[in-house]
């Protein structure tokens, strides 16, 4: 019985914090749900300006394509981005990982494909050359 | 009995941790959610006439705090002054100086042998000390300095207007013509909030006549006519412009002693060369060569416009004031600094490499500069040496050389960024100096 109340209140507090928190947001496709906290509002800036404004969002370049592999990317990024805002332990000015430069790389490649085609087979792509090592500015700049 | 007992520890314990988390969490969400209410607090009025700086921090707490702290002494590789002990005098009060430059190249003696400049000059500090390093610089003994000086090393939009009841170029002109002494007591802060903000709207605003004037000729070469920089230059051109008022190339013109900034012909170092030669102005007579010879001052923004980052837009402010984040709030650092001391937001906001690499490259670029300057201050030297001892002919075409040479020279060296703000340029301009220092000792060898 005790237990019972206890877990009841616990889930209680957590489900308030995720409301609050506006956890829900994090499903869609909304920009704005990126700038929940405060963190990403200049690359949100960077985007409203971009080339690449009219045509993809966040979740375009930085989630893959697929239900399995979008909502694990965001599962991921939601607990280290959590993590490391909530502990403030991480680079400024924030820096992209390892994981999702190549989701994104892979995004420029997927409707980019007639363009990339001939880079792909010249043997570029055994290093680690990406898109927007020259490309910086396409999506938002910094 | 004892293993319920256990059971319910257990889930206590389980729901203690999880109970706290959970709070905790919330409470951050809460705290961070606060922070992005982006609060200000207005808790004094400004008007036109506040100059004190702590006043505005009342209303700008951060702003204010990181400008206080631009008392701070750090050494960069090729600049950047460092607190030297000082015994203070009666005259002197100062209990900390920065190093001499004259100790560390005594070349600079021989460059400007007979001007007030060959008897003390010190790496420059930061904004904080800019009043006090000028009243009590050696220089003020040896020469006598108009109020003039003050135009960029003190607080003067308000005390113009006063002098000029009402009238900001009235009380420059009025101030100008003064003893340094006695236009000193007109003034009380060093550089302050009101020089570049308007108060009421905290917008970006150009303060000094001396740069009024001189934008205007800029632009007007570029065909805009009757530029007036305060209604017509875009936000990100005043991040650079209200920098420029100060941080350029001068010289008194007349006996009135305007301040003017030599930009009728153009911003580069050979065309503010050009306009000197035009105008016959002399800064002083070389001691040991007799020649006319000038004295260039801090002309970042003429050099900074000659450069990549320039042509880039990127601002002044974006590298020595660059944005950080206070909680939720995007502040500029009004702790003015090299960008060597702040490289992860100066430089890889754009250049996303790490922090080493990107020192790295600007102190080669420096470290080449340093070369070329030691290489050209040894050719002006030597030719100076040699009009000393020419005693068959004629030296005055030779003379003229060293004026060139060392201006040019100069340029360079009283430049704050040992050529970063424009790397190509400033090996231009150098191996122009050498051609000079070259040509005069080859006018001296054909005389003879």
């Amino acid at each position: 019985m005790l237990a019972a109340a206890a877990v009841g209140l616990i889930l209680g507090i957590l489900t308030y914090t995720f409301i609050y928190a506006r956890g829900y947001s994090y499903l869609s496709d909304n920009p704005a749900a990126c700038m929940n906290c405060h963190i990403m509002n200049e690359q949100f800036d960077g985007w409203l300006k971009s080339s690449h404004h009219g045509v993809a969002v966040c979740n375009d370049c930085h989630t893959p394509p697929g239900f399995l592999g979008k909502y694990y990317t965001k599962a991921l990024n939601g607990f280290f981005h959590s993590v490391a805002f909530t502990s403030g332990n991480f680079h400024e000015p924030i820096r992209i990982t390892k994981r999702n430069a190549r989701v994104a790389e892979k995004s420029c490649r997927k409707c980019h494909s007639r363009i990339t085609h001939a880079i792909r087979l010249s043997g570029a792509e055994q290093d680690d050359n990406r898109c927007a090592r020259c490309h910086l500015d396409v999506g938002h700049m910094h | 009995m004892a293993k319920t007992n256990v059971k319910v520890v257990a889930v206590s314990l389980l729901a203690l941790v999880a109970g706290i988390g959970g709070v905790a969490l919330l409470v951050d969400i809460f705290e961070k959610k606060q922070e992005a209410r982006n609060p200000f607090f207005r808790v004094v009025e400004l008007t036109d006439e506040t100059q004190d700086p702590a006043v505005w921090g009342k209303n700008f707490p951060l702003q204010y705090d990181a400008y206080k702290r631009t008392v701070d002494q750090v050494r960069t590789r090729y600049g950047g002054s460092e607190a030297r002990p000082r015994t203070p005098s009666k005259a002197d009060p100062r209990t900390q100086v920065a190093q001499s430059r004259l100790e560390e190249d005594p070349r600079l003696k021989i460059i400007w042998a007979g001007y007030p400049f060959s008897e003390d000059f010190r790496e420059e500090r930061g904004h904080a000390y800019m009043l006090e390093d000028q009243i009590y610089t050696q220089r003020q003994i040896v020469a006598k300095q108009p109020g003039t000086c003050l135009h960029c090393h003190a607080s003067v939009y308000v005390p113009y207007k006063k002098a000029g009841s009402g009238d900001l170029v009235r009380g420059f002109e009025k101030l100008n013509q003064m003893p340094y002494g006695e236009a000193l007591k007109a003034v009380q802060h060093p550089v302050s909030c009101i020089d570049c903000h308007d108060p009421l709207t905290m917008q970006l605003r150009v303060t000094r006549p001396g740069f009024l004037e001189g934008i205007a000729k800029v632009k007007a070469l570029q065909g805009i006519k009757n530029y007036e920089v305060n209604a017509m230059a875009t936000r990100q051109e005043m991040r650079t412009f209200v920098c420029a008022q100060c941080h350029v190339e001068y010289y008194f013109k007349g006996d009135e002693k305007r301040l003017t900034y030599p930009w009728d012909k153009g911003l580069k170092a050979d065309e503010i060369l050009a306009y000197y030669e035009e105008v016959k102005f002399k800064d002083f007579t070389h001691k040991i060569s007799g020649a006319d010879v000038l004295k260039a001052q801090h002309p970042e923004f003429e050099m900074w416009n000659q450069g990549m980052h320039a042509r880039s837009g990127v601002a002044c402010a974006d590298c020595h004031m660059p944005y950080k984040r206070e909680g939720a709030m995007k502040v500029s650092d009004h702790h003015v600094r090299s960008p060597l001391l702040n490289i992860s937001r100066s430089c890889q906001t754009c250049h996303p490499w790490p922090e080493a690499e990107l020192k790295a490259r600007a102190e080669l670029i420096q470290a080449r500069t340093m070369e070329l300057r030691g290489i050209a201050m040894d050719a002006v030297i030597a030719l100076i040496n040699d009009i000393q001892k020419e005693t068959k002919t004629d030296a005055t075409e030779a003379r003229a050389y060293q004026r060139k040479a060392q201006f040019l020279l100069d340029f360079i060296e009283a430049e704050n960024s040992m050529g970063f703000h424009a790397p190509q340029e400033a090996a231009r301009i150098l191996g122009k100096s050498i051609d000079f220092s070259r040509q005069g000792q080859a006018a001296l060898r054909k005389g003879r």
